[in-house]
């Protein structure tokens, strides 16, 4: 990766500076601060009507997405319908000038990013999501920053979800092939022992053999009752495992339903799976 | 014996003063190369960090001396070393909350912060000197010798004396403490660690929880200790002048940079680097050669390559050297 990239160019971070915006959403209500407020009767990740953006055009416009515990909800769409800023907005990382965002009966609209991980969100980019110079077992380690009890267990399931992982523990995640990075970068989310895992396109670049297999472990994890909302390219796979299916087209639903019902859905199919 | 006597003045003019000299660039280029790595901008107050912690050091060092305290054959400069690290440390951590951290809340670009550590740099260096003044000052005291020519000479029945400093050794020895102290610290705890993460990938450092800021002090307060041993196992070494320690911040950046900004490993190999090629190229050689070689061949000349003044020059070029043909240094730190 870093073999391309001019050396005379910093490299630092995901480029995304709206992961480290202080505050959480700019609809913050200052009496509320970083509390989250209890919001009964809701599915396990409600969005709701979310509509804001980076600046001063909304990329989103009332889109709304829900996870039910221990499911996968896959968000898919063209390019540039807001598939990647949907995910954002849930974990915290832009403006939301509308709507609001619930996880585990609790309403965590107004959390920081980082107040949202302590809450139970795990979160993978889709670039830059490892710790390159450090070994897989310290990228681990560091996706258990915040746990002040053992997680010697966790990485032993981490380990277990990725045998891998464990062959190549002392080695610099950096040097690690495409889907082995994306292997740490998951199991870097997995160490908060997340309620909702959020994976933002997994499979960007890497084979389809390795593809497949990611898709296999992250049904794994969801088994183990972590709900998943995950964006995709590889829309018609991702229909394939999910139990819920949303398609996305300029930042508003347009298609809902089961990854099979998307998937026998003849529109759907038209428009958006070629055939 | 001929040999023997080329190895002893070898070891005597250019391998223990390289030595030494380079522990303490290594020492310097640790700093520097840390703030690098995680502050993310090259900090030109280095050497007036320096300069500062050594003179709080040479202050306590005095009022040590009038009480009676010391440490017998060791320098008195050792027991005050705490008190300079902690000055040190202190004014850095307020040069950070008054000066740095604005700039680091607006996001500024890495050649704003250089521009502002030269500023910072120039209010060191006044309050450096208001403090202590401008003059040269030697401030070692103890044993002066591990080991002296004199008694070598006797000893070993060589034509050739090797005199062994005790600020020497102690540069020495101190550096390869220092140095293992930091190496664990960094890959051994979990502060340590976390700093590393954030200079490995800010963006998910911040996502993994770990603050910022407290990784920033923790850089600071490192690096004012790095900055107060070097300054002070220099100012042993040879003495304390403030303007040295201004133009020593050549040969540390230029270690830090050949051996790969951010990269501690490159830091310590760096200054072993500069310093051998340094006394390498401004020593007289002339002597080892009459030794080492049949009368024939004996020279006439010095065979000095570069007059000691240019010694200065011998970094940049090495700097030059490298940027040119390797910008990421020669242990791949982050590019400049």
């Amino acid at each position: 990766m870093s073999s391309t990239q001019n050396p005379w160019q910093e490299d630092r971070g995901n480029k995304d500076r709206s992961i480290t915006r202080p505050g959480g959403s700019e609809i913050i209500d200052p009496e509320t601060g970083h509390e989250a407020h209890p919001a009964p009767g809701t599915p396990f990740l409600l969005a709701e009507n979310m509509t804001g953006g980076y600046g001063a055009a909304d990329i989103l416009h009332g889109c709304t997405l829900k996870v039910e515990k221990g499911q996968i909800a896959v968000i898919v769409g063209p390019n540039g319908a807001g598939k990647s800023t949907a995910m954002k907005a849930v974990f915290g990382m832009l403006k939301l000038r509308q709507g609001r965002v619930v996880l585990d009966g609790k309403d965590i609209t107004h959390l920081s990013p980082q107040d949202r991980v302590a809450h139970g969100m795990g979160f993978v980019p889709q670039v830059n999501n490892v710790f390159p110079s450090m070994s897989v077992e310290e990228n681990l380690e560091m996706g258990a920053f915040l746990r002040r009890d053992d997680f010697r267990e966790t990485m032993e399931q981490v380990y277990d979800l990725f045998p891998v992982l464990k062959e190549k523990r002392r080695q610099p995640a950096g040097e690690l092939s495409g889907g082995q990075r994306q292997q740490v970068a998951v199991g870097r989310a997995l160490m908060t022992r997340p309620k909702l895992l959020m994976l933002d396109e997994p499979t960007a670049g890497v084979s389809p053999i390795v593809m497949d297999e990611l898709f296999d472990r992250i049904i794994e994890v969801a088994r183990t009752g972590i709900s998943i909302l995950m964006v995709e390219q590889n829309a018609r796979q991702a229909l394939e495992i999910a139990d819920m299916g949303y398609v996305l087209v300029q930042g508003a639903n347009r298609y809902t339903g089961t990854g099979q019902e998307l998937l026998a859905d003849p529109e759907v199919r038209r428009t958006f799976l070629g055939g | 014996m001929d040999l023997l006597n080329a190895i002893v003045v070898l070891l005597n003019f250019v391998v223990i003063p390289a030595a030494s000299y380079g522990a303490q660039l290594a020492l310097g280029a640790l700093g520097v190369t840390l703030i690098y790595g995680i502050l993310r901008f090259s900090n030109f107050a280095h050497g007036d960090t320096m300069a500062f912690g050594t003179a709080i050091v040479i202050l306590v060092t005095w009022a040590m001396q009038a009480a009676g305290i010391g440490l017998g054959p060791l320098p008195t400069a050792l027991l005050a070393l705490p008190f300079g690290i902690a000055a040190t440390a202190a004014l850095v951590l307020a040069t950070d909350r008054v000066v740095y951290r604005f700039y680091r809340r607006q996001k500024a670009a890495p050649v704003i912060l250089v521009i502002v550590s030269m500023g910072v740099m120039f209010v060191m260096n006044g309050v450096t000197r208001f403090m202590i003044g401008v003059d040269e000052i030697r401030f070692e005291d103890g044993a002066r010798f591990l080991i002296n020519a004199t008694e070598f000479r006797k000893m070993t029945g060589l034509k050739e004396g090797l005199a062994f400093k005790t600020s020497q050794a102690l540069t020495i020895v101190t550096a390869v403490i220092v140095v293992a102290a930091l190496f664990w610290f960094l890959n051994r705890t979990r502060t340590g660690k976390s700093m590393r993460a954030y200079s490995d990938n800010e963006d998910l450092a911040l996502l993994s929880g770990i603050n910022p800021e407290r990784v920033v002090a923790v850089t600071w307060i490192i690096a004012a200790g790095l900055a107060v041993i070097a300054g002070t196992l220099y100012g042993l070494d040879k003495a304390f002048k403030p303007f040295n320690y201004f133009q020593l911040l050549l040969p540390v950046f230029a270690s830090a940079i050949v051996g790969g900004l951010g990269n501690p490993l490159g830091a310590i190999a760096g200054g072993f680097l500069i310093a051998f090629s340094e006394v390498g190229l401004t020593y007289a050689w002339k002597k080892v050669a009459t030794y080492v070689l049949p009368e024939s061949l004996a020279p006439d000349g010095l065979l000095q390559i570069l007059s000691t003044d240019y010694k200065f020059a011998v970094s940049f070029a090495l700097l030059v050297v490298v940027l040119l043909f390797k910008p990421t240094g020669l242990f791949k730190g982050k590019a400049v």
